[in-house]
């Protein structure tokens, strides 16, 4: 294969991936490294890529500090009691104080953000979420990265991290291919700030055939925030709690702007508000803690997400399917109805091609909602990710080495999905943590800590060899046989993810089991991982296209592995409604008020887990 | 389908394949007009759609659960900061057009060049600050927040 080496030497830091954390990385980096140089490396088109590349209608965490409605510790306490007490407090408080400044700027790059006539303040969706024309909200932040970055590489997929070889975990840059050319890329970097996104697609989704890209998180959405950091040997936490969400069903449009602008509200196929029914037995099983309907009437005090999807799965177990939207009321008011359709064009285009296919017109019809396939990602009602270092002034010993957003290997960074226990973060919060990731990223260049990096023309080859594999693998089986996709010697990346997913569905809670596993289901998924993860070392790639695709699944497969390991290692159910542990199917504050913490050993495969205190820096 | 590209208004420009975020709008060798080679791996997304110039890409529902025979298209003006979208339903009893702003302001001027902003001073560089802070937090002369401005003191909440 003809495929050229193109080597980007003497980087200072380079963003593995622009999506929202990215791009604020990229455009941060330059102010505080004004002489840096700063490379961005994203494997579509920065202009249009990550979750927000159709646009967004709200932007979902903003304090408002500005306008007398919010400071930092209230964000802290609801994204607290919304993951059932499981949160890095010190990253969140710090993301928090910072995010407005990050929305305020966007506001004067032009994003139009809605005001309310009344009070002069931004339109409120809800508490934290304000309401956006956003259909240009990523080309509006590429932008920003694009003025500040020496350069960016679009079409580039990024597969493995390279390690110093001059001091043990120590990162070194990253290699990747072109998806286009083909060509080889290295990129030797004093730090990595990797913000490659959540995962989709790790479980089997609702939809099928043609339709398996509508998933709600993006489909290239490839856990490679995941892939990489795990291959790297990074400490991960949280991986257990992955996310369910309810949405319109079939289409997964958003249901935030419906619940809490346009008022709508649910009920099962009787006609009843049912929520309020389940509460005195998911009280028994979370405890007057996390559950507490009468305190939550009285006061702003949510209710936890996992707990709301807990009461819809069971009223559609229980045979009181489906449940609706009452969106007939609300969309009478033309204005309404107005903001309900642009909701949908504005980030979930999906939903509406399918109300005007069925002939749904929400006005004159309440439409299904339904639960959607589990995805794993760190910045929205969820927190998996990298254990990262907190910010001086704030974070506990055990949550501080010296740099913020720096993982557990040396200039090693992560923002947005890729940072764990930081859920509510959204949009604004994930662009947020690339900007304190790049000031801490050129403060640990600053200090010298980045100095006499080796990397070795071996460790560059080897890799090389890797990346291409399945398209040697393809070239030297491919004859083997008459024609077709049947093949005794490898399975092509389409094959290998249907595995994944129909693995991670069946074990690790999917939608065909109501979300529900255990240990025995999962000791027998993490075998079958095992086996799967030899049979990607035989993945074949007919094309370039392939490749990516090849490597999108072995970055989706580290990411399930990881997620199986820490459902299998907390050993209760923490979050019902997101996935049950059939034989845990309490709460266990006494045992399980801790993050999990996990290895992934880069050499053997082998995972170490760990307990790691859970500290609450704000009192309730 | 998801994507579908006509054969009579492609010229084979391309743009659709340089904004793909799934890199599935290719180029077809034999008649160089592009088409969307996986479509189980498209998220309507639309990008591809408003990068057209020739309206050559339109969408037909997900096959698994979308009937034919309704359209969502879709015309996005920069130059006018604005985008338009019509929406037919299938039984032709819905014509909707919805208009929305894309930008308040014109592109490339207003996002600063931060290499032209003056050198951050060693007190901004050992503060919490990012760029711009902490203006551009309250916009008042608020600071940041720590937890000692917030009152708040640390708690350990610990149980293993
Ligand atoms: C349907 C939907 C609705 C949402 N609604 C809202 C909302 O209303 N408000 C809100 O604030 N937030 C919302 N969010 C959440 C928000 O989009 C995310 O929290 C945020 O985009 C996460 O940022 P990120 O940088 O971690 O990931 P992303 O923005 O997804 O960026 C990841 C980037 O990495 C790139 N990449 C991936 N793998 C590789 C690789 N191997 N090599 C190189 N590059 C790679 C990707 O192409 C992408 O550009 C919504 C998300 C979805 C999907
Ligand atoms: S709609 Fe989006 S995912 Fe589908 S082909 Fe177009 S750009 Fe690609
Ligand atoms: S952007 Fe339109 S005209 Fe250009 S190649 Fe794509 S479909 Fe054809």
């Amino acid at each position: 294969m003809a495929y050229k080496t193109i080597i980007e030497d003497g980087i200072d830091i380079l963003v593995a991936g622009a999506g929202l954390g990215g791009t604020g990385a990229a455009f941060e980096s330059r102010y505080w490294g004004k002489d840096k140089k700063i490379v961005v490396a994203e494997k579509a088109n920065i202009d249009r890529s990550g979750a927000v590349a159709q646009g967004l209608y709200a932007i979902n965490c903003y304090m408002g500090t500005r306008f007398g409605e919010n400071n930092p510790e209230d964000h802290v306490r609801y994204a607290r009691i919304d993951l059932m007490g499981m949160v890095r407090e010190d990253l969140l408080f710090d993301m928090a104080r910072h995010v407005d400044s990050t929305v305020h700027q966007f506001e004067e790059w032009g994003l139009p953000l809605m005001r309310n006539p009344k009070t002069g303040a931004y339109q409120r969706e809800g508490r934290w979420q304000i309401m956006i024309h956003g259909e240009s909200y990523k080309p509006i932040v590429a932008e920003a990265a694009k003025k500040s970055a020496d350069k960016v590489f679009n079409r580039v997929c990024l597969t493995h991290l390279l390690m110093d070889e001059s001091k043990p975990n120590r990162v070194a840059g990253a290699v990747g291919f072109n998806v286009r050319t083909g060509n080889y890329h290295v990129f030797k970097s004093k730090a990595v700030i990797v913000a490659a996104g959540g995962a989709s697609n790790i479980y089997k989704p609702r939809s099928v055939g043609e339709g398996a890209g509508r998933v709600w998180y993006a489909p290239w959405s490839s856990g490679s925030a995941y892939g990489l950091l795990i291959g790297a040997g990074a400490k991960m936490t949280q991986m257990e709690n992955r996310i369910v969400l309810a949405r319109f069903k079939d289409g997964y449009g958003p249901v935030g702007a419906y619940f809490l602008h346009l008022k709508t509200y649910t009920q099962n196929c009787n006609g009843e508000e049912y929520e309020s029914n389940w509460w005195p037995q998911l009280q028994e099983m979370v405890g007057k803690e996390y559950l507490d309907p009468e305190a939550s009437s009285l006061t702003h005090r949510p209710i936890p997400t996992c707990l709301r999807n807990h009461a819809l799965i069971n009223e559609v177990n229980a045979g009181r399917g489906p449940i609706h939207m009452i969106t007939m009321e609300a969309f009478q008011d033309p204005h309404l109805e107005e903001i309900g359709w642009h909701n949908f064009l504005g980030m979930t285009v999906g939903q509406a091609v399918l109300w005007a296919a069925t002939d749904v017109d929400p006005k004159n019809e309440n439409p299904e909602l339904t639960t959607s396939e589990p995805y794993v990602m760190g910045s929205h009602a969820t927190g998996c990710g990298a254990w990262c270092s907190g910010p001086e002034d704030i974070s506990p010993p055990e949550y501080f080495w010296g740099y913020n957003r720096m993982t557990t290997v040396e200039g090693l960074f992560g923002a947005g999905d890729a940072a764990g226990g930081t859920p509510h973060a959204f949009s604004s919060g994930s662009f947020t943590e690339g900007r304190l990731a790049a000031k801490a990223a050129c403060k640990y260049i600053d200090d010298g800590k980045a100095e006499g990096i080796r990397i070795s023309d071996e460790q560059i080859e080897q890799r090389r060899a890797e990346i291409y594999k399945p398209m040697e693998h393809y070239r030297v089986y491919r004859n083997e046989i008459t024609a077709g996709s049947v093949n005794p010697n490898y399975i092509n990346p389409r094959q290998g993810l249907d595995r994944l997913q129909k693995l991670m569905d069946e074990y690790c809670g999917g939608v065909t089991v109501s979300y529900m596993t255990n240990d025995k289901l999962l000791h027998i998924g993490l075998k079958k991982m095992k086996v799967l993860e030899e049979d990607l070392e035989k993945i074949a790639a007919e094309n370039i296209h392939e490749l990516l695709r090849a490597w999108e699944l072995k970055h989706r497969h580290l990411t399930s592995e990881a997620v199986m390991q820490h459902t299998l290692f907390r050993k209760e159910t923490r979050w019902p409604g997101y996935y049950y542990r059939g034989d845990a199917m309490k709460v266990d504050d006494q045992n399980w008020h801790v993050l999990t913490v996990s290895r992934r050993d880069p050499e053997t495969g082998e995972y170490t887990m760990e307990k790691a205190p859970c500290y609450h820096l704000v009192e309730a | 389908m998801p994507t579908f590209v006509y054969m009579t208004r492609c010229d084979g420009c391309g743009q659709c394949v340089d904004i793909c975020p799934s890199d599935i709008m290719h180029m077809d060798s034999v008649v160089r007009r592009a088409y969307n080679i996986e479509p189980n791996m498209c998220w309507e997304c639309y990008s591809c759609v408003k990068a057209c110039p020739h309206n050559a890409i339109d969408v037909r529902g997900y096959a698994d659960f979308a009937p034919l025979g309704h359209s969502v298209r879709v015309q996005r003006d920069e130059e006018k900061g604005v985008i338009a979208w019509r929406i037919i339903f299938r039984n032709g009893e819905k014509d909707m057009t919805l208009l929305a702003p894309i930008t308040t302001k014109p592109w490339g001027k207003y996002i600063p060049k931060l290499a032209d902003e003056t050198e951050p001073s060693q007190e901004m560089r050992d503060s919490q600050h990012l760029f711009n802070e902490p203006k551009y937090i309250r916009l008042d002369d608020g600071g940041l927040h720590t937890l000692e401005s917030n009152g708040l003191k640390l708690k350990a909440g610990v149980y293993y």
